[in-house]
This record gives C-alpha cells, structure tokens and sequence, in this order.
C-alpha cells in the first residue's frame, strides 16, 4: 500500500489492530478486531469514531458570503443564499444531463463557505469549481483531518469537552475549542444516528483522537460499518447509489431542492441540468430509488438485477446497495425500480446465483433516524 | 482431522466425514450472516462449488473437499449463521459427506501441516 495516501490517524488505525484497505487512494481502515456487526452495533447504541479525513474540505469565498453563494448557486440546485450563517446544508453538483456529480456538505461559515466532498470526487470537484467559478477563491484544505463521532452518546461525549456541543441543533456548525484543539464542528454524520464531525488541525488530530477513544462509550469504526450504518438508514453512496446517470429526483433527492430553486421560485433554475431536474419536479421522474427486503437471509448486493416477474426475460432495474443490515438483523438493499412499480409492498425478484428470489419493496429508511432536530 | 487449502476441515466420523471451515477462515471471512448449504442427497465432485457463504461484507464459496454424496446439512446454521464465527470446529459445522473414494483425504494436511500454512 506504500502507493496510497495516509490520513493523519493511520498509525493510529495500525495500532489499534486496524485491517487497512485501499479506497478512494487512501489506506483506509475497513474494520477493527471488534468487527464489522459489533462496530455498526456499537455505534447505533454508543458512540462510533470514524476517520473521514479522506474526504475534501474546501474553503469557498468571495467578497462576501453573498458573492460566495451566488456563484455556487450557478453549480448546485440549493438555496445556498438562504443558508443561515453557522448553518450546514446537503447538496450536490449536477451535470447538463441533470445527473449528479458529487454530493456535499455545504456550509455557511459567515465570511466563506465550507463544503466536505467525497474523496474520490475531490480533486475532480476542485477542478471544477475553479474552472467554472470567476470572482472566488476555491482552496483545498490539506492540513486538517476530518472524523466523525456518530451515536446516541455522541453529545454527552462532546459536551464533556465543550458544552457548547450540546446545544447545537441537526445541522448547526461552529468553531468550538475541544480538549484545547481549534475544531470546526458540524452536528451531522451519515449514519442516521445523533452526531458530529470535526474538522481538526493534522498535527493534533491523533491525540484528539485518542482522547475521544478515551471515554468508555467511544470505539473505533471503519468503513464496513459505516457502510452498513448508512444503507440501514437509506442514505446514498456517490459512485454506487447515486452517479452521473442518476437525477436527484431519481434517487428520492428532490427535498434536498429548495422551492426558491425549483420552478416560480426567485432564483429557479440557473445550475446544469435544471431543465432535466425541474421537469422531473414537476412530472416525476421514469425511474425511482426504493428500499428492497430481501426474502430469506441471502444478502443480495450491489449488481443483482430486479425482475417484475420471477421468469421475466427484462430486468426493470438493478440494486445498487445491499447486504445484511446487523440493527434490522436481516439482508437489506437498495436498488432502482421504474416508478410505477415503486409502490411499497410491490414484490420484485433479484437473480442471484441463477435463482429469482423474491423482494419486497419498501420505505426507507430501514432503521429510524436519531438526529437532535 | 484433515484441512484443506481453502481451510475446510474434515472429520471422520462413522462411515462419513463432517466439513466445516477453520476459526482462522471465519475471522478472515468477519461475521457471518448467511449460509447457504446444499440439499441432502446432492452428488459433490471434488472442489465443485457445495456452498456459499455471506459475511457482513461478501460472499465466498466453500468447495468441495472430496467426492460423494451430501448425507447431512448442519439446519442450524440457517438459524444462526454465527454458529460458524462461534465454534467453527463444533457447532458451526457445515455438512456430512459420504465419500465416494475415502482414500482421497490421505492427500490433504494433518493439523501441523496446517498450522504451517496459515503462519
């Protein structure tokens, strides 16, 4: 792996018996001893560490935030205008074609905007923001490493270091001082659970890490659970879930659209694709994300294809994620079916191993959501 | 008992043999969600897919170590796939073959053998 990136925390990951794994460039950790199910279990009754500090941090700025949020707008179908100062927002880049070309966290930090991206759209999305943005700085934040605290003990955990972690909402952001290290905090995550993510200097980041790892309820997850965790709670892998060839009304996005962007709003339209979204607005769309119940215990994973009928010779769509999801105790997926068939309670069929067994579509999310609203 | 390289272990027990897989197979694998186990009476060839199995993150296939016939499937482990994380060597066995050709696990690794060939 001498190839690969290292994130701030690797030597920590190794010690703590970490299996590392190459994803996105980065030697990553999959798992810990503990494993995968005890990991996804830990975190939806404790508190969960993750290292993202693969993803892209990227500092937006202009003259003003309102300079800022306007060329941005240009990029993404969001009410970025409107975002409040300290306030986080979800969103993703389209292309002409209306599909999505990385999804991101954007938020207002006053005098710029701070956007996460996903490691392996970074570099790709820093190129574009600064070919296609004039008037404001886009700069790549290298020397912070990003982690997650994700589950139900999250707040009591943070607020032991600072108690102005505990009264932030779902979606609030603020530079806060944690055990004396400068941190920008956000109360988000991706795994349907309460929680943060801090974005902390490098050189201070393992020790901030071993000191949340320090508290009885805290253990280390990799991205096995964490890909477990967020499945369960129906949310979207880019490059699995979601990609160029899906619309965000497709993949059930179309919350994330503000009405002042969408048509008769003030600012609607005005970012690629919006004729192709906006339509999809108004008219639906010919195909739709569902939540897809495997019958029996067989996982059915991504690349299995979906039948109307269990002889039919066309596939209707395809799963784009699935496995066994450990807080539901059964297999779990998601998947695309045409949206005349994405009625709940539908049963559909996934050919695996030469054999049609039966799925039933269903709501998502798989596992309720744990956010402090 | 005898092992495999891809870390069957086999039993002999009566005129049949018990298969399972390793402990240092099923930590490899990580926990196991599913098993899919063949039906009683299916013919096996030697190192033809006999079954599947699921952990949280893949699927991996278990051969067959031997000719013969499948005279008994562990329905337990359709219950509770993590049987096979738990006692891999007991509880956690897989199934019970007849051998067409008893002689053919003469060729496989003793317990040392093994133990060399996961150090």
């Amino acid at each position: 792996m001498n190839e690969l990136f290292h994130t701030p925390l690797h030597a920590l990951h190794v010690e703590l018996g970490a299996k590392m794994v190459s994803f996105a460039g980065y030697a990553m950790p999959v798992q810990y001893p503990s494993g995968v199910l005890h990991e996804h279990l830990h975190t939806r009754s404790k508190a969960g560490l993750f290292d993202v500090s693969h993803m892209g941090q990227v500092r937006v700025e202009g003259a003003d935030y309102i300079t800022a949020a306007t060329a941005l707008e240009t990029l993404i179908p969001v009410d970025i205008l409107g975002l409040e100062p300290d306030r986080q927002r979800y969103g993703f880049f389209t292309n002409d074609a209306g599909g999505i070309q990385d999804d991101l966290m954007i938020s207002n930090r006053g005098d710029h905007i701070f956007l996460v991206v996903n490691a392996g759209c970074k570099a790709n999305d820093i190129a574009y923001l600064k070919a296609r943005l004039s008037g404001v700085a886009v700069t790549e934040i290298t020397d912070r490493a990003l982690l997650a605290l994700q589950g139900p003990a999250a707040e009591t955990v943070l607020s032991t270091l600072n108690a102005k972690a505990g009264s932030m909402r779902f979606m609030d952001v603020a530079s806060l001082s944690l055990a004396g290290v400068e941190c920008w905090v956000s109360r988000s995550g991706y795994t349907g659970e309460d929680g943060y993510e801090i974005s902390v200097p490098s050189a201070q980041a393992e020790a901030f890490a071993r000191d949340l790892l320090a508290h009885p309820d805290v253990a280390p997850i990799g991205l096995g659970a964490r890909d477990s965790l967020r499945l369960e709670a129906g949310l979207c892998l880019y490059g699995h879930d979601i990609d160029t060839d899906t619309t965000p009304v497709q993949a059930g996005l179309g919350w994330a659209i503000q009405k002042v962007r969408r048509n008769g709003g003030d600012r609607a339209g005005g970012f690629p694709g919006a004729d192709v979204i906006l339509a999809e607005l108004g008219n639906g769309a010919a195909r739709k994300r569902v939540g897809l119940l495997p019958e029996g215990r067989a996982p059915m994973r991504e690349g299995v294809p979906l039948f109307a009928q269990v002889d039919d010779e066309i596939p209707i769509g395809m799963i784009t994620s699935g496995g066994f999801g450990p807080t539901v105790g059964a297999p779990i997926a998601m998947g695309y079916v045409p949206t005349a068939q994405a009625v709940t309670g539908t049963r559909v069929f996934g050919e695996l191993r030469g054999k049609r067994l039966p799925l039933t579509i269903t709501s998502l999310p798989f596992t309720p959501a744990n956010f402090k609203r | 008992m005898k092992y495999t390289e891809e870390h069957e272990w086999l039993r002999p027990e009566a005129d049949v043999i018990v298969v399972g897989i390793t402990a240092h197979a099923t930590t490899q694998l990580g926990d196991i969600v599913f098993v899919e186990l063949p039906e009683v009476g299916t013919k096996v060839a030697k190192n033809e897919e006999v079954v599947v199995i699921e952990s949280v993150k893949a699927a991996s296939d278990i051969l067959a170590p031997i000719d013969g016939e499948i005279v008994e499937v562990n329905t337990d482990l359709a219950d509770t796939p993590a049987l096979a994380n738990e006692d891999a060597t007991g509880a956690g066995w897989f199934f019970k073959i007849r051998p067409s050709d008893v002689s053919q696990i003469d060729g496989l690794m003793d317990e040392a053998a093994y133990n060399a060939f996961i150090a």
